[in-house]
C-alpha cells in the first residue's frame, strides 16, 4: 500500500498544490494498488494509459498556476456513467461491448474540473441489487472482510470498495433506493445522495428515472462536500435538473450546530433490531446533544409501507427504461440467424440480462398492464404521496433526521437466505428507500464498528436542497465518531 | 390477487423475455410471493389522495426547436452490432 494512497481527496489536493507530490505520481501509486487488489474485483475497466495523460497535463497547469479545483485527483466512475470512448457496461452482459459516443454530465463536469479518470467501477447489473452480487463481472470483496469474503453492499459495491481499500482517492456512485448509502456503510466511507434533481441525470444508464440521482462516495465527509460542489448544477440535458443555485459545501463544514433539531424517526426502530445498531444509533444522538443541537423523537408513520411501494415503483420504471435493449442499435444481440425480429428481442433479452434484472422487469410490466395498473401502481404513487407527507410533516418539527443506514453490517458472499428469497435482501433497504420516494438528500457516514469489526453507518436525511444542514452536522458527527478508516 | 401460470408466460411476452417450460412454476412462486409481500399495502385507504408522479414539481421547460446535437452518425453505428449502407441491419422482416 502507498502512502500517499492514503491521503484524503482534501490532503492530495493540498500536497499536489504544495508541490509534495506530482500529479503523474499519485496516478501511479493508485495504478500500482489496483493491480495489487484485482482480487477485490471493484473495476470493471481500467482506463490508467489515459489516466497518465491527464495526470500529465495536471501537472502542467500546477506548474503554470492555472490548476482548478479537482486538478490531478485520481478517482474511480461507477460503469453506470457513460464516459466518452471508455466502455460502459452498466455490469451488464447486456452493454458488454458499449463505447459511448458521448460523455454524462457529470463526468463531464468532473474532467472540466480537473480529474483523473482511473477507470470504471463494478456495480450489481444495471445498479439492480443491494450485495453487488448481480453484476455480470462478478461479485465485489469488501476490503474489511476478516476470515471469509463479505459483500461490499451495493448496488455502488465497487465504488465503496474502492474508495475503502485505497484503489482511488473517491468515486462516483448513483442511488434509486440506497445504491450509495448502503455500500459506504458496509465498507467505512461516507456517501451522499443529494436532492432529487441537484446532479443531471444525463448520460448514466437509466434504472428508475424518478427515483435516481448520482452523489459521490469518499473517504469523509469534506471530500463529499468538494465532490458535490462540482457534480451538482443545472442541466438543459437533463428535464428534471433543478434550476436551484449550488452553495459551496465546504462553507458549511465548520458551522456550529447548536440549537439545531435533530429528529429521530421512532419507525426505524422496529422490535428485533440489530442492538449494536441500536446502540451506535443513541451514541450518535448523545454526540449531537453534547454539541449544543436538540434531539427529538418524530413520527414517519408510513416507514412500513416505503419498500412494498418501492418495489411497485422501481421495477415499473425499470421495464419501461429497459425496454430499449432490443440489439439493434447497441449492446449485445443473440445469434440471429433464422429468427424472426421478435425473436431475435426475445432472444437477445432473455441472454443479455441476468435473473434480477429480469424478475424485476416482468414485476415492473406486471403492475403496469392493463386490469392491473391502479391496484397496483397508482396505488404505490398514492403510497409515495403519503411517505412525502410524513417527512414534510416531520421537518417542521427537525432540521434533519437522524437514523441508522442499514439494519446490518455488511454479510458474507452467496448468503443462501438473502439469494434465495429476494424479499430478504430488499428489506436490506429498510432505512434508505423512504428518502429516494421522497427525493431528499441524505448522507451515509461511518461512526464504528461492529464487535466483529465491521463499520456501522449513521444516515442523515435533509429537507429538499438543504445538503447544507446535513454537511454541518456529519462534519461534527465525524469528528466526534472517530471513525478509523483502513 | 395471485397470478397463474398463464400470466407469467402472458408477462414474459410481454417484456420480450422468455421464461423456460420447466421455469414457469418458480418464476411464478416467486411472482406470487413478491405480490403477496406488496398487498400490505392495501391496509391503508389511499381513495382520496393524490399519487406522486415526481417530487420535482418544476414544469417542463421548452427549447426552441433546434438541432443541438447531429452529424454524428459514425460515431453512433459504431455501436451497432450489425450495420449495413449506413443503417441498423436487423434480420428480414418482410418476405
Amino acid at each position: 500500500m502507498n502512502d500517499i494512497t492514503k491521503l484524503t481527496l482534501s490532503e492530495s489536493l493540498e500536497a499536489l498544490r504544495t508541490k509534495k507530490i506530482s500529479a503523474v505520481e499519485l496516478t501511479q501509486a493508485y495504478a500500482e494498488n489496483m493491480e495489487n487488489c484485482r482480487n477485490y474485483n471493484t473495476y470493471i475497466t481500467e482506463s490508467v494509459e489515459k489516466a497518465l495523460i491527464q495526470a500529465k497535463e495536471a501537472d502542467k497547469r500546477y506548474a503554470n498556476a492555472t490548476n482548478r479545483k479537482l486538478e490531478g485527483m485520481p478517482l474511480g466512475i461507477k460503469d453506470l456513467f457513460c464516459t466518452k470512448d471508455i466502455r460502459t457496461t452498466a455490469a451488464s452482459r447486456m452493454l458488454y461491448n458499449f463505447v459511448p459516443p458521448y460523455e454524462s454530465t457529470v463526468t463531464q463536469n468532473l474532467l472540466d474540473d480537473g480529474a483523473v479518470f482511473l477507470g470504471k467501477l463494478n456495480l450489481d447489473e444495471f445498479a439492480m441489487g443491494g450485495s453487488n452480487e448481480t453484476s455480470y463481472f462478478g461479485p465485489v470483496i469488501n476490503p474489511w472482510s476478516k476470515d471469509k469474503p463479505l459483500v461490499p453492499g451495493g448496488s455502488s459495491g465497487g465504488s465503496a470498495a474502492a474508495v475503502a481499500a485505497h484503489l482511488c482517492v473517491a468515486a462516483t456512485g448513483t442511488d434509486t433506493g440506497g445504491s450509495i448509502r448502503e455500500p459506504a456503510a458496509f465498507c467505512g466511507c461516507t456517501g451522499i445522495k443529494p436532492t432529487y434533481g441537484r446532479c443531471s441525470r444525463y448520460g448514466i444508464v437509466a434504472f428508475a428515472s424518478s427515483l435516481d440521482q448520482a452523489g459521490p462516495i469518499a473517504q469523509d465527509v469534506r471530500d463529499c462536500a468538494i465532490l458535490l460542489n462540482t457534480m451538482a448544477g443545472f442541466d438543459e440535458k437533463d428535464s428534471t435538473s433543478a434550476k436551484v443555485e449550488v452553495p459551496d459545501f465546504t462553507s458549511f463544514l465548520d458551522k456550529d450546530i447548536k440549537g439545531l433539531t435533530i429528529g429521530l424517526p421512532k419507525e426505524y426502530r422496529p422490535e428485533g433490531l440489530n442492538q449494536e445498531v441500536c446502540s451506535y444509533w443513541d451514541v450518535a444522538s448523545e454526540y449531537l446533544k453534547s454539541r449544543g443541537a436538540n434531539v427529538k423523537e418524530i413520527s414517519l408513520p408510513h416507514t412500513k409501507y416505503a419498500l412494498a411501494t418501492y418495489y411497485v415503483l422501481a421495477p415499473a420504471e425499470a421495464s419501461s427504461n429497459l425496454a430499449r435493449y432490443d440489439g439493434i442499435r447497441y449492446g449485445y444481440r443473440a445469434s440471429d440467424e433464422n429468427m424472426s425480429l421478435d425473436e431475435l428481442y426475445t432472444a437477445t433479452r432473455t441472454e443479455g440480462f441476468g435473473n434480477e434484472v429480469k424478475r424485476r422487469i416482468m414485476i415492473g410490466t406486471y403492475v403496469l398492464s392493463a386490469g392491473y395498473y391502479d391496484a397496483y401502481y397508482l396505488k404505490a404513487q398514492k403510497m409515495r404521496r403519503l411517505i412525502y407527507n410524513d417527512f414534510m410533516e416531520a421537518f417542521k418539527a427537525c432540521d434533519v433526521i437522524l437514523t441508522p443506514t442499514s439494519p446490518i453490517t455488511a454479510f458474507p458472499l452467496g448468503d443462501e437466505s438473502m439469494l434465495q428469497n429476494p424479499i430478504n435482501m430488499y428489506l436490506n433497504d429498510i432505512f434508505t428507500v423512504s428518502v429516494n420516494l421522497a427525493g431528499l438528500p441524505a448522507m451515509s457516514l461511518p461512526v464504528g464498528l461492529s464487535k466483529n469489526g465491521l463499520p456501522l453507518g449513521m444516515q442523515l436525511i435533509g429537507k429538499p436542497f438543504d445538503e447544507a444542514t446535513i454537511f454541518k452536522v456529519a462534519a461534527k458527527l465525524e469528528q466526534d465518531a472517530g471513525f478509523k478508516r483502513i | 390477487m395471485a397470478v397463474d401460470n398463464e400470466t407469467v408466460k402472458r408477462v414474459a411476452f410481454l417484456s420480450r423475455l422468455k421464461v423456460e417450460d420447466n421455469k414457469t412454476e418458480a418464476v411464478k412462486e416467486e411472482f406470487n410471493k413478491i405480490l403477496a409481500w406488496i398487498e400490505e399495502l392495501n391496509e391503508i385507504n389511499t381513495e382520496n389522495i393524490e399519487p406522486l408522479i415526481s417530487v420535482n414539481d418544476i414544469d417542463l421547460r421548452l427549447r426552441e426547436d433546434n438541432v443541438t446535437a447531429g452529424n454524428c452518425k459514425d460515431d453512433i453505428l459504431k455501436n451497432a452490432p450489425s450495420a449495413e449502407y449506413d443503417y441498423f441491419a436487423v434480420p428480414k422482416v418482410v418476405e
